[in-house]
């Protein structure tokens, strides 16, 4: 066996300069180093890497055809699996899925997958998306709400396969969370735009702007004729401590903060209208890639110091571990085994302090992570002008509106079954966070391709039982 | 796009405008509210549904000129399109018949008093209502707000028209006297709205106002709207608007109403000189 090549790193902009503005962070491979990267592949006749991928991508297959530089060829196969490839690229936690299971991480590091896929879908990006062929429609009508990862994945999937299908999406630009919350320079907003577009291209119709729950109910959408529907809302409620103090000016949950400076563009500000609190002195409570993000937008609106409070350790922190580092680099702090108790106000009701407790971690808790204990007389008060809480999302019920037959759990999630995402409701079916509370974008881009596998499946024969426990 | 089919100009700062959008205006109901953005670098703007017509698909809007994005609201008129048009957001109003009831629309909270008042003398009550504007020129729909009410009292803070008096002078006349309301609702500036659940407070009077805090998606997503009512974080945007007044921490509404207000003076001034600017050259032309 030839010798094995050490990973190409993928080049990024210098850590100083970065943190001062919204541009991508990382670059992108050249053709040269893709090419290099893509020789590392083993082309394993009984490829592993492929079951790390919730959707299936035929990856050495994609490698191949970029090693032999038949580029389409490459984009053919990627797409095959994946209608937003260019955006797994850039947000999918490849360390613990497909890049987790190739082979030769076993004894080396693994071929950068997501790495190539990126580079593999921003050539096409380049070249002009083309256009793909779609089938003569089969009459029937599904109904996809929320334009987010799982709702645009399943929309393009039955799309692809003669449906005509309405996507309802609540705010005024598709992409969900990939709009409103992951930032500009980990995920350029023109880039979900022409994703977006991909998935529009196929015959599906957006209806922005549209809240359903208010708008329409689940159940006038079916008066109005739709043979399915998918709910993809996500899980867009943000939490919040309950802890004094927590409504006084300058405490921001992360989703604000991150509406704000993403899909608004307050980082703009005047440019575009929305305004946002600027903060010299930022703590971003939590350690999950949300708090990650919100971290490096504060940086990046310039403050001076940003400090992630986080209630266990660095080990147990739920960001990826490259977010972790990118903050890191960028100079964020990170304050671990520490939570707030209250948040401390001026005279004029905003804030000026966190009040924190030490924390040490205890048994394990219901999520398997040491659970935090609090150190009693160990508090201590942090300087803060602003601060973000990023402390995890809960599904908004707007969607359930007068459609009590739809069972959800006590955290507020949709109950539907894992493969085929079927909620107790007939010819209703869920995935993404609306299922499993807030996760990541590629998981709920598994759910939305094999919701949509599902109601081609019952749309063609519906055989009953619906429900199978 | 969400066309722009009338336009009213209510007072020099207030104006009125009917939008084309006829699936919210099948949904509509009295007390909720629709976000509006006027374009693609514009934020998202709540406003309280005045009116609807389920039949040629029309909302009813009146806002007042306020900062940028309402006075920039302001130049557009008939065969406009804003960007974007969401709604009906919030709780509509619980309408029911309470017997006799008492609606406050005070300055620009006249608009959406209306459709409530409207809609409670529709549901069979005894509509008492008053209506008061800082001064003559501010004051509207008095005819409108006349014929859904059984009584109207119309009042100006400095006298220039009708009676001179604060909208809670008539409110405290009237729950004192023996036709004590069931139930009082009042709209309009937060501290008009304060001082109303305060008049109100010891005759035991159940108070229902609707908040106006900063929003931003309007979906419960952000939080931006979070005020404290009976001790409890709520979202005006999907828990409200409307809630009991007696309950509301009005302090800390009004001082959130503040976070952005140096924000919001230096965007006004940076319109207002483009605005002076577009006109000169227009001019010089």
């Amino acid at each position: 066996m030839a010798k094995v090549q050490p990973r190409n790193e993928m080049p990024r902009q210098d850590p100083q300069a970065r943190g001062r503005n919204f541009n991508e962070v990382a670059l992108g491979y050249s053709p040269e180093v893709a090419l290099a990267e893509a020789q590392r592949c083993l082309q394993c006749k009984k490829p592993t890497c492929i079951e790390g991928c919730p959707v299936q991508v035929r990856i050495p297959e994609f490698i191949l055809a970029l090693r032999e530089g038949d580029m389409w060829g490459a984009v053919t196969a990627l797409k095959d699996k994946n209608n937003l490839p260019a955006i797994c690229g850039r947000v999918c936690p490849q360390e613990t899925q497909c890049e987790e299971h190739c082979v030769l991480g076993k004894k080396f590091e693994p071929v950068a997958i997501g790495r190539l896929e990126r580079f593999v879908a921003d050539w096409e990006i380049g070249q002009g998306v083309r256009t793909p062929e779609v089938p003569a429609p089969n009459g029937k009508r599904v109904a996809v709400i929320g334009a987010g990862p799982s709702g645009l994945t399943c929309a393009g999937d039955l799309a692809k396969l003669g449906y005509k299908v309405t996507i309802f999406e609540s705010l005024h630009a598709p992409g969900g969370v990939l709009i409103y919350g992951i930032p500009e320079f980990r995920l350029p907003k023109s880039i979900v735009a022409t994703e977006v577009k991909y998935v529009q291209s196929l015959g599906v119709e957006l209806k922005l702007n549209s809240v359903i729950g208010k708008l329409f109910t689940v159940d006038e959408l079916f008066a109005d004729g739709y043979d399915a529907i998918f709910l993809g809302t996500g899980a867009g409620l943000p939490m919040f401590m309950n802890i004094p103090g927590e409504n006084l000016n300058g405490v921001y949950s992360a989703n604000e903060f991150l509406t704000r400076t993403n899909l608004m563009k307050a980082y703009l500000f005047p440019e575009y209208d929305t305004p946002i609190m600027l903060g010299k002195h930022v703590a971003v409570v939590g350690a999950g890639n949300v708090a990650m993000d919100s971290a490096r937008c504060a940086l990046r609106l310039g403050a001076e110091e940003v400090q992630v409070v986080y209630r266990r350790t660095k080990a147990e922190a739920p960001a990826r571990a490259e977010e972790l580092a990118n903050a890191e680099e960028e100079g964020i702090q990170f304050h671990y085994l520490t939570s707030p108790v209250e948040v401390l106000g001026t005279d004029k009701g905003w804030v000026r302090a966190i009040k924190l407790q030490k924390q040490q971690l205890g048994e394990p808790d219901a999520s398997g992570r040491p659970r935090p204990v609090p150190i009693p007389g160990s508090e201590y008060e942090m300087a803060a002008d602003l601060v973000v809480m990023a402390l995890g999302t809960r599904p908004n019920p707007m969607v359930f509106t007068d459609t009590p037959d739809l069972e959800r759990s006590k955290h507020g999630t949709v109950v539907a079954n894992e493969v085929t995402g079927r909620t107790k409701k007939q010819r209703i079916w869920a995935g993404g966070d609306i299922v499993t509370g807030a996760a990541t974008v590629i998981s709920a881009m598994g759910a939305g391709k094999r919701s949509a596998a599902d109601i081609d499946a019952y749309l063609k024969s519906p055989a009953e039982p619906w429900w199978a426990e | 796009m969400y066309r722009i089919t009338a336009r009213e100009d209510l007072a020099p700062v207030t104006k009125l405008f009917k939008i084309e959008a006829p699936d919210v205006a099948r949904k509509a109901k009295a007390g909720q509210f629709v976000i509006v953005r006027i374009d693609e670098h514009g934020e998202r703007i709540p406003l309280t549904v005045a009116d609807y017509d389920r039949t040629t698909g029309e909302i009813t809007l009146v806002f007042q000129e306020v900062g940028k994005s309402t006075k920039q609201l302001g130049t557009l008129g008939v065969g406009d399109q804003l960007a974007s048009f969401v709604g009906p957001l919030g709780r509509p109003t619980e309408i029911e018949n309470y017997g006799t009831v008492l609606v406050v629309g005070g300055g620009v909270g006249i608009a959406p008093i209306y459709p409530i008042a409207r809609a409670l003398k529709e549901a069979g009550n005894t509509v008492l209502a008053i209506i008061g504007a800082r001064n003559q020129e501010l004051l509207f729909w008095e005819d409108k707000m006349r014929s859904v009410s059984d009584e109207l009292i119309v009042c100006t803070d400095d006298g220039s028209y009708a009676r001179k008096a604060l909208v809670t002078e008539p409110l405290k006349e009237i729950i004192s006297a023996d036709r004590k309301p069931s139930i009082v609702w009042a709209i309009g500036p937060a501290i008009m709205m304060k001082f109303c659940a305060a008049t109100t407070q010891p005759f035991g009077v159940k108070t229902i106002v609707s908040l106006n805090s900063i929003m931003v998606d309007g979906t419960g997503m952000c939080g931006a709207c979070r005020v404290e009512v009976g001790g409890k974080t709520r979202f005006v945007c999907v828990d409200g608007p409307e809630f009991d007044g007696h309950q509301v921490d009005w302090n800390l509404l009004l001082g959130r109403q503040r976070i952005y207000l140096e924000q919001e003076k230096r965007a006004l001034e940076v319109f207002v000189a483009q605005q002076h600017q577009c006109k000169c050259s227009a001019e010089g032309k």
